[in-house]
């Protein structure tokens, strides 16, 4: 009797869910490296991919059908196991994230039935999103160890060290925008950044925690392991760091791993500080339009704000040099964390004897 | 058997495994992985106890965190099952005989144990965050903060040996 108490529409309703979100990260993920190549060709004044079809639009594609039939090598010495685990966990993680982000305002149809445009609203929504990031790690770790080289774990140890220091910054400039929220749940933080203007100041977290967000969008920059903070796979000095003995697919996915990791973390940071899928007269737009179509447009809006965000990651990698190791350590624990404190005491200031 | 308890029986068979893998796997890096997937399964314990708070924090924290400081530390020291030195027999008889007889001591006093049969009328909502926020800072708040100088102090000691002369 046990499939008989079990919501089956529920169940296909969200597997359909998670099949279009993972489907579009993907996707998104496919041509965010293309956009890359293309904005480092226009900064550097040059062409970029042009040959395979119109503006070299099929060389993602392109460029995986080369890493599905390449040599598959496994180095003698490695942890054949541990070898294929990295790989996996990273790609894993990376699409895990995205179940808790909320992609529009719910859909009311008219049997009654409501479809909530997100496949989990926990209560705890943003820290799962950091407990997906922590357990990130060690596809880097376990990767660049079981390869066996000193390279690689050199690599992987770096990536280690740098996503511990910078999570603690990235936590405590959180705390500060949670303060303000009073809720960890993404879609009530969305909601509370309705519209754009209200009581004569920007809805949008960006407005009310600016210094909480600079943070934030530095950590992130790290967490991601991207330009000028990309020392774990830093080519020059470590030979791509972790993932120097991999080849095939099992790089494809390291590297795919990483757009994945790129359009999720945009979609967050847009979630928490501009306002989700929010935009200004939302409410005129929806008063005359159907309620799908009213959805259909906010996911619109979040997809474009997610798009800008990951234009300005890709122009800050191909304007700003590597940082030096000791350096990043520095503006993590020197810099980073005490600012990410005193932006936390100021917001307990100005909550206990402005906002009341 | 409704599928609350499906879900214990499956996360109970995976902890259990996990713990013992911890222990019989002779490479360390392994023992570390299997750590990892008990502290998962006992995360989804605390999910089905509707304590979501307390799960999340201990993956962020054990799984994501501390555990990585030990991998980190494994593989710098680089560990090896084969290379590492073997306790003599004697020393792994003496073990299991002092393992055996504390077992054996537990396993008796559980047995004798009345266990109360009065479910504790606590609301559902109470692991939830908001919640254990409430408590930690009106009823606990002094072994809270006191917790929390022992941190502090911890941190201090951390620095104090980090820095050089």
């Amino acid at each position: 009797m046990l499939l008989l108490t079990i919501d089956w529409s529920f169940i296909i309703e969200k597997l359909i869910l998670i099949s279009v979100i993972l489907g579009a990260s993907l996707g998104v993920a496919t041509y965010a490296t293309w956009g890359e190549r293309k904005v480092a060709a226009w900064m550097q004044d040059r062409k970029g991919p042009s040959r395979a079809g119109p503006f070299g639009l099929l060389q993602p594609i392109a460029d995986g059908i080369k890493l599905f039939f390449k040599e598959e090598i496994i180095p003698t010495d490695a942890n054949r196991f541990l070898f294929i685990l990295g790989p996996s966990l990273a790609m894993l993680t990376a699409c895990m994230a995205s179940a808790v982000i909320p992609w529009g305002p719910s859909i009311e149809l008219e049997s009654g039935r409501i479809i909530a445009l997100q496949v989990a609203d926990i209560n705890i929504g943003i820290l799962y999103v950091f407990g997906v990031v922590s357990v990130g790690v060690y596809g880097i770790m376990l990767g660049g160890w079981a390869s066996n080289n000193k390279y690689s774990l050199m690599g992987s140890v770096r990536a280690a060290s740098q996503a511990i220091s910078y999570e603690l910054a990235m936590g405590i400039s959180l705390i500060a925008l949670l303060m303000m929220t009073g809720t960890l749940s993404l879609a009530e933080i969305v909601n509370q950044q309705h519209g754009f203007w209200e009581n004569g100041w920007f809805t949008w977290n960006v407005a009310k925690q600016p210094l909480g967000f600079i943070i934030f969008l530095v950590c992130a920059f790290a967490e991601l392991n991207r330009a000028p903070f990309d020392l774990p796979e830093a080519e020059s000095e470590l030979v791509a760091g972790y993932h120097t003995e991999y080849s095939s697919m099992k790089l494809g996915f390291y590297l795919f791993a990483e757009y994945v990791n790129l359009f999720i973390s945009s979609a967050i940071l847009i979630t928490l500080f501009f306002g989700g899928y929010n935009f200004p007269f939302m409410d005129q737009v929806a008063g005359s339009v159907s309620p799908v179509v009213f959805s259909i447009i906010c996911v619109l809006v979040l997809l474009t704000k997610t798009i800008m965000m990951i234009l300005f990651f890709m122009f800050v990698r191909w304007t700003i040099p590597r940082f030096r190791y000791d350096q990043l350590m520095n503006l993590g624990w020197k810099s980073l964390i005490p600012l990410a404190l005193v932006n936390m005491l100021i917001t307990g200031a100005i909550i206990i004897w402005v906002l009341n | 058997m409704n599928l609350h308890q499906l879900v214990f029986w499956i996360l109970s068979v995976i902890a259990i495994g996990g713990a013992l893998g911890v222990i019989l796997s002779r490479n360390p890096v392994a023992s570390v992985l299997f750590l990892i997937v008990t502290f998962f399964a006992v995360s989804g314990h605390y999910i089905l106890l509707n304590a979501q708070f307390l799960a999340i924090v201990n993956i962020i924290v054990y799984a994501g965190a501390i555990m990585v400081l030990f991998l980190y530390v494994i593989m710098l020291m680089n560990l090896n099952g084969d290379v590492e030195p073997q306790k003599s027999k004697l020393l792994q008889f003496a073990g299991i005989i002092s393992g055996g007889i504390l077992f054996l001591v537990l396993l008796a006093a559980f047995k004798t144990t009345q266990l109360s049969t009065t479910p504790i009328n606590a609301s559902t909502s109470i692991g939830l965050i908001s919640e254990l926020g409430q408590v930690l800072f009106t009823r606990f708040v002094f072994p809270f903060e006191i917790s929390s100088i022992l941190f502090l102090s911890a941190m201090v000691g951390a620095v104090v040996i980090g820095k050089k002369d």
